[in-house]
C-alpha cells in the first residue's frame, strides 16, 4: 500500500493543477511530421472538429525559391459555431474557422494556436462563455496529442 | 473530484505503481517540465524553439537561482514566457528534473560584485561581443536552433540587455562565462582569446551598466488594442471584393485563394455567398517573418475577410500587432506593426 501513496498524490496533484493563462497553446508532438499530421487530423475528428483544410506554407515558400521544413496551417471547426460567430460575434470572424499551425523539427513535431481568451478579454459574459468553450476544446486537442 | 473518476484511479494504480514509486520525486518536475517547457527546449533539452539547456557546459555554469529567476522572470520580448504563476515548489521542481541531464555539482561563484571600468568594457564590448550579441545586448535574430535555420548552425546568442537575464545573472557568473566560454556552443572563453582578466571586469561591468540603459520593450497592458480591424464598405459587396483583390497586388501580395467562410463546413454551393474570404501572401516578407520567430504560422495566409448583412458591407481583418503580443518577441512585435500598416491601407484603399 505505502508504494500506491506517491502516486495517488502525484495523480491528484496533476488533475488539480490549475491551467495556467497561457498566451500560445504549444505542444511538441514527438512524431515525424507525416505521422503528427495524421494523429491531428484523427484528434480533431474525435473532437467532432471538421477539418475545413491544409494550407501547405512550406509548398508555396519552395516554388518562391525559399528554403523550409514541412510547414502546414491546419484550419478546422464547427459549422454551428461559425455561424454563431457570423450572426453574434463578427468581431471573431477572421479567428474563424480555427487555426493551428503544424511544423517539423528534425524527427518532431511542433504544434502552436493562439490562446482566444488572451485576444477576446471581453467582459459580455454570453461572448466570454463562447471564447472559453473554445479555449477547452483547443485545450482538449492539445492534450490528446500530447498523448502517447 | 467526482468519485467515480477517484476510483477509477484507484483501480489503475497497482499496474503503475511499481515503475512510479522510484521516480516519484521528479516526475512531477518532469510533468512540469514536458509540460510548459518541451515545446521550445525539447525532450531532453537539446533546444528548438528556445536554447539547448542539457549541455554539461551550460549546466555547470548555472545556478540553481538562475534557472529559477530565469523561469520565473522569462525573458521579456525575447519568447521565452515568464511563468508567474508557477508556485515556487513547481519551479523547484522543474529545476531539478533540468539537473538531472549534467549530474554533477553546478559551479558556486563568490557574491560580491565585480570592479571594472565601464568605458573600457563599452569598447571591448563592441570589438568582441557586439556581432554576436547586438551592439545594444539585444541578442541575435531569432531564436533557439530552431528550423527555419539549418540545424547545424549555431545556436541564438541570448540578449544580454534584457531585465530577466539581468535579474538572474550574478556579476561573478557572466565573469565564469567569460572566462571558460561554453563547450559546444560559439560562446568561446575569452581568457583563451588572449583577454586579461581585467579586461573581462571591464566587460562585465559594462554588461551590468545595460541595467541602466533598458532597451524599449512594448510595456501596454494587451487590452488596449482589439484583436480585430472593422471597416464598413463604402462600395457594393462585389465591388468591395475587387478592391481589396487590387489593392493587396497593389501592395505587393500575390492573391493565392478566395472562398467562402463556410466552404468545407457545407456541401459545395451551400455556403452563405455573402461571406467571403480573400487570402493573399507575400513569399519574401513571411520568409524573413519565419526566420524571426517559427510560429508565425498563426498569421497566414494574409487574409480579408467581406460580409455583407442586412445590407451593410462591412471588412474584417485580424490586428497583427494585436496577435503578435502573444509571442513575446520584439522583433515580431517590429514586424506586425508593419503588417498592420499594410492591412490598414489594403482595408482603407478598398473602402474609403
Ligand atoms: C560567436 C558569437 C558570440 C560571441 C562573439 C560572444 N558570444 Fe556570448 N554567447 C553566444 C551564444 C550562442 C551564447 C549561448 C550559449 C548557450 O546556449 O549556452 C552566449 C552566451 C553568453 C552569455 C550567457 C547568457 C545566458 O543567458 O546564459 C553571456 C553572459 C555572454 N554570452 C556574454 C558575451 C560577451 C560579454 C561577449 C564578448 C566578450 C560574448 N558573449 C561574445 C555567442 C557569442
Ligand atoms: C515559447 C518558447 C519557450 C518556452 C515555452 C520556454 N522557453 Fe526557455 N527560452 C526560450 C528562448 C527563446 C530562450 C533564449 C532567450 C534569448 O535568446 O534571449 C530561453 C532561455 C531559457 C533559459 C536561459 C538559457 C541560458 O543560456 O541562459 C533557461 C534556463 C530556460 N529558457 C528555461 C526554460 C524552462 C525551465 C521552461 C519551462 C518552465 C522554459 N524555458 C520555457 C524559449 C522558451
Amino acid at each position: 500500500m505505502s508504494s500506491r501513496k506517491p502516486v495517488l498524490l502525484l495523480l491528484l496533484w496533476l488533475l488539480a493543477t490549475p491551467a495556467l493563462a497561457e498566451d500560445l497553446l504549444m505542444a511538441r508532438i514527438p512524431m515525424t511530421f507525416p505521422e503528427a499530421m495524421l494523429k491531428l487530423q484523427n484528434v480533431l475528428k474525435q473532437h467532432g472538429q471538421t477539418l475545413s483544410r491544409v494550407q501547405r506554407v512550406d509548398i508555396g515558400l519552395t516554388a518562391k525559391g525559399y528554403k523550409t521544413d514541412k510547414y502546414r496551417v491546419v484550419f478546422f471547426g464547427r459549422l454551428e459555431e461559425i455561424r454563431e460567430v457570423a450572426d453574434k460575434y463578427p468581431m471573431l470572424i477572421p479567428y474563424v474557422p480555427h487555426k493551428i499551425a503544424i511544423f517539423a523539427e528534425e524527427d518532431e513535431t511542433l504544434i502552436v494556436a493562439a490562446n482566444p481568451e488572451r485576444l477576446f478579454p471581453e467582459k459580455d459574459p454570453a461572448l466570454q462563455r463562447f471564447v472559453r468553450q473554445w479555449k477547452k476544446d483547443l485545450e482538449a486537442i492539445f492534450h490528446d496529442m500530447r498523448e502517447e | 473530484m467526482p468519485i467515480r473518476l477517484l476510483l477509477i484511479l484507484a483501480l489503475l494504480l497497482p499496474l503503475t505503481a511499481q515503475a512510479s514509486h522510484e521516480k516519484a520525486g521528479t516526475d512531477r518536475g518532469e510533468a512540469l517540465y514536458r509540460q510548459h517547457c518541451a515545446a521550445c527546449h525539447g525532450y531532453d533539452g537539446n533546444g528548438g524553439v528556445g536554447v539547448p539547456l542539457a549541455l554539461p557546459d551550460f549546466q555547470y555554469s548555472v545556478t540553481n537561482k538562475f534557472l529559477e529567476t530565469t523561469i520565473r522572470m522569462g525573458r521579456p520580448g525575447r519568447i521565452m514566457p515568464a511563468f508567474s504563476s508557477l508556485s515556487d515548489e513547481d519551479i523547484k521542481a522543474i529545476v531539478k528534473y533540468i539537473r538531472r541531464w549534467a549530474p554533477g555539482k553546478p559551479f558556486r561563484y563568490p557574491v560580491e560584485p565585480v570592479r571594472g571600468d565601464r568605458e573600457r568594457g563599452r569598447q571591448l564590448y563592441a570589438k568582441y561581443c557586439a556581432a554576436c550579441h547586438g551592439p545594444n545586448g539585444e541578442g541575435g535574430k531569432g531564436t533557439g536552433v530552431t528550423f527555419s535555420r539549418p540545424r547545424d548552425l549555431p545556436i541564438i546568442p541570448p540578449a544580454l540587455n534584457n531585465p530577466g537575464f539581468l535579474a538572474a545573472a550574478s556579476d561573478q557568473f557572466i565573469k565564469a562565462t567569460l572566462m571558460n566560454g561554453r563547450e559546444g556552443t560559439p560562446m568561446i572563453s575569452f581568457l583563451k582569446q588572449g583577454l586579461s582578466e581585467q579586461d573581462i571586469n571591464d566587460l562585465v561591468v559594462f554588461v551590468r551598466s545595460f541595467e541602466q540603459n533598458p532597451l524599449p520593450i512594448e510595456q501596454r497592458p494587451i487590452e488596449t488594442e482589439e484583436a480585430t480591424i472593422v471597416y464598413d464598405s463604402e462600395y457594393d459587396f462585389q465591388t468591395t471584393i475587387n478592391n481589396i483583390k487590387d489593392a493587396a497586388v497593389g501592395n505587393n501580395f500575390i492573391i493565392i485563394r478566395e472562398q467562402k467562410l463556410e466552404t468545407g463546413f457545407v456541401p459545395k454551393g451551400q455556403e452563405n455567398p455573402k461571406q467571403h474570404i480573400i487570402y493573399f501572401c507575400n513569399f519574401g516578407f513571411l520568409n524573413k517573418a519565419l526566420a524571426i520567430d517559427p510560429r508565425v504560422g498563426l498569421f497566414l495566409p494574409c487574409r480579408v475577410t467581406v460580409v455583407e448583412k442586412d445590407g451593410k458591407v462591412k471588412v474584417y481583418a485580424i490586428n497583427p500587432a494585436r496577435l503578435s503580443r502573444l509571442f513575446n518577441n520584439v522583433e515580431l512585435n517590429r514586424l506586425c506593426l508593419e503588417m498592420n500598416e499594410t492591412y490598414q491601407s489594403i482595408i482603407e484603399d478598398a473602402t474609403l
